[in-house]
């Protein structure tokens, strides 16, 4: 029952976000407030990870595909493929669950905690559309940026990893992935960087919102949103894989 | 003015006011009195909507605040400044910025005008040259006096103070008394103060409303203190504890 109870209360605070701004211009340089702190602050962390992420899987596809009836170019298409279609969405959005999600779920908890909220509604602002719909807005923008900037980088650590290992030259990596290259499959990761990024914004400000109590709760509030957050993305990757593919 | 008619509010199965009857007048500094847990604070956020009464009327100058629709319920929270326990200052946002906050979101104003508003109002509640400083750069006075600044920055007809002592040295708490008497006759706002100080009673009351267990128990000046607490063993209680604490 309590994930029914829940699940009404987010529906009802997404309905209440949408109303008449009282300053548009606000919202707009709130948005690009949001912007720089979710698109730039994340850079470094999302590079190192899709790096990474790219590199290890080139290693680990080429120690599974030993034989010699294989082209190492084979190396070159499973990490593509595997990159735009979960790696780089998937992964990146997971780890942004935890540094962006934790950020907005604690910002907007603490806020409410010490009634800077209060203060807000008191003034005659819709706080709910004030706090969140900038964060949404700004997520829905560059996460996605984040997530090409993170399929770039992981083939990138794929080509890397596989000259600088001996497993395969550029080359042959470069042929691999262009030679079963579907624009779909950016379509599918697109589709699910744009999903994942509202869902990680929104399910964060709905846990900052309804925070109450004192410092630990609002702890309790960003765990619960990085929690919650993962599990959606889980979920809805797998409800986009089973629909799209 | 503001008046309250049979306010009742509860939260699950326990009441918290009963019938609440009280009047608040234009122009003078209007005290609600009485100990902790006695629905002071329910009292003040029912009176600006930030909790809902199950019955009862809240008149603002005759227009029921609970009858209104949100449009309106919003017009008048921008008639509407308050005075937060917390003061409730945006920590992102430095002292000028937190004052001219109301002033960017609903005035017309241009850059210029805002700053010499604000200055205005930082002025008058004799906080100058702090205007870049943030809120964990500042005193408790301090803050209560940028809150009394954000507070007053629109041109607001009602201003709500809930423990403005609260935290604060006998010296600085008689400096937030008088600023709250001087604002409000200087601009003939209708003041309502929360507070369980007596010392603030005998300063700067001018109407009291003692409440109770819930209960609008008393009202009149601070003229008539002396005589009502004969009769009223609950709120010579009262009294005789502030004094002692």
């Amino acid at each position: 029952m309590r994930i029914v109870y829940d699940l009404g209360k987010y529906m009802l605070f997404m309905r209440n976000m949408f109303s008449k701004p009282e300053r548009f211009s606000v919202y707009v340089r709130r948005t690009l407030d949001e912007m720089n702190s979710i698109g730039v602050g994340s850079l470094p962390i999302v590079a190192i990870i899709s790096f990474f992420v790219g590199a290890v899987t080139t290693v680990q596809t080429a120690y599974q595909l030993v034989s010699s009836l294989i082209a190492p170019s084979v190396i070159g298409t499973v990490v593509s493929d595997s990159t735009f279609l979960e790696l780089a969405p998937t992964i990146t959005c997971l780890v942004l669950a935890g540094k962006v999600g934790s950020h907005i779920a604690s910002e907007i908890g603490t806020m409410k905690v010490s009634e800077q909220v209060d203060a807000l509604e008191v003034m005659g602002i819709n706080s709910i559309g004030y706090l969140a719909l900038p964060k949404i807005v700004a997520g829905l923008i560059m996460i996605p940026v984040l997530i090409i900037m993170a399929n770039f980088l992981s083939i990138s650590g794929g080509i890397i990893a596989g000259k600088y290992s001996g497993i395969l030259t550029p080359t042959e990596f470069i042929i691999g992935a262009r030679d079963t290259f579907k624009a779909y499959t950016v379509f599918i990761s697109m589709t699910k960087a744009v999903t994942f990024a509202f869902l990680i914004t929104s399910i964060s400000s709905f846990e900052g919102y309804y925070t109450s109590g004192g410092a630990l709760e609002v702890g309790e509030s960003s765990t619960r949103a990085v929690v919650r957050s993962c599990v959606a993305i889980l979920v809805f990757d797998f409800l986009i894989a089973k629909v799209l593919l | 003015m503001i008046e309250l008619q049979k306010v009742n509010k509860s939260f699950g199965e326990k009441q918290v006011l009963f019938d609440v009857d009280a009047v608040f007048y234009k122009g003078k500094t209007n005290l609600v009195i009485g100990a902790s847990g006695g629905g002071k604070s329910v009292m003040l956020k029912c009176m600006v909507g930030l909790v809902t009464p199950e019955s009862g009327k809240i008149l603002y100058d005759n227009r029921d605040f609970l009858q209104l629709d949100y449009q309106e319920v919003r017009a008048i929270r921008r008639e509407i400044g308050m005075l937060f326990q917390g003061t409730a200052l945006f920590d992102s946002l430095n002292v000028e910025d937190n004052v001219g906050f109301p002033l960017r979101m609903f005035s017309p104003m241009s850059e210029e005008e805002r700053r010499e508003r604000v200055n205005f109002c930082l002025k008058r509640v004799n906080l100058e040259n702090s205007n870049k400083k943030y809120p964990s750069e500042l005193s408790g006075g301090m803050k209560k006096r940028v809150g009394i600044a954000r507070a007053i920055a629109l041109d607001i007809k009602y201003l709500f103070c809930d423990e403005p002592n609260s935290g604060l040295d006998p010296i600085t708490s008689r400096v937030i008394d008088d600023l709250l008497h001087d604002i409000t006759h200087e601009f003939n706002i209708t003041t309502i103060i929360n507070s369980h100080d007596m010392k603030t009673v005998y300063d700067i009351g001018e109407n009291i409303v003692f409440m109770h267990q819930g209960r609008a128990f008393w009202e009149g000046s601070k003229d008539e203190v002396a005589a009502a607490r004969k009769e009223l063993p609950e709120l010579d209680h009262f009294i005789h504890a502030s004094f002692i604490e």
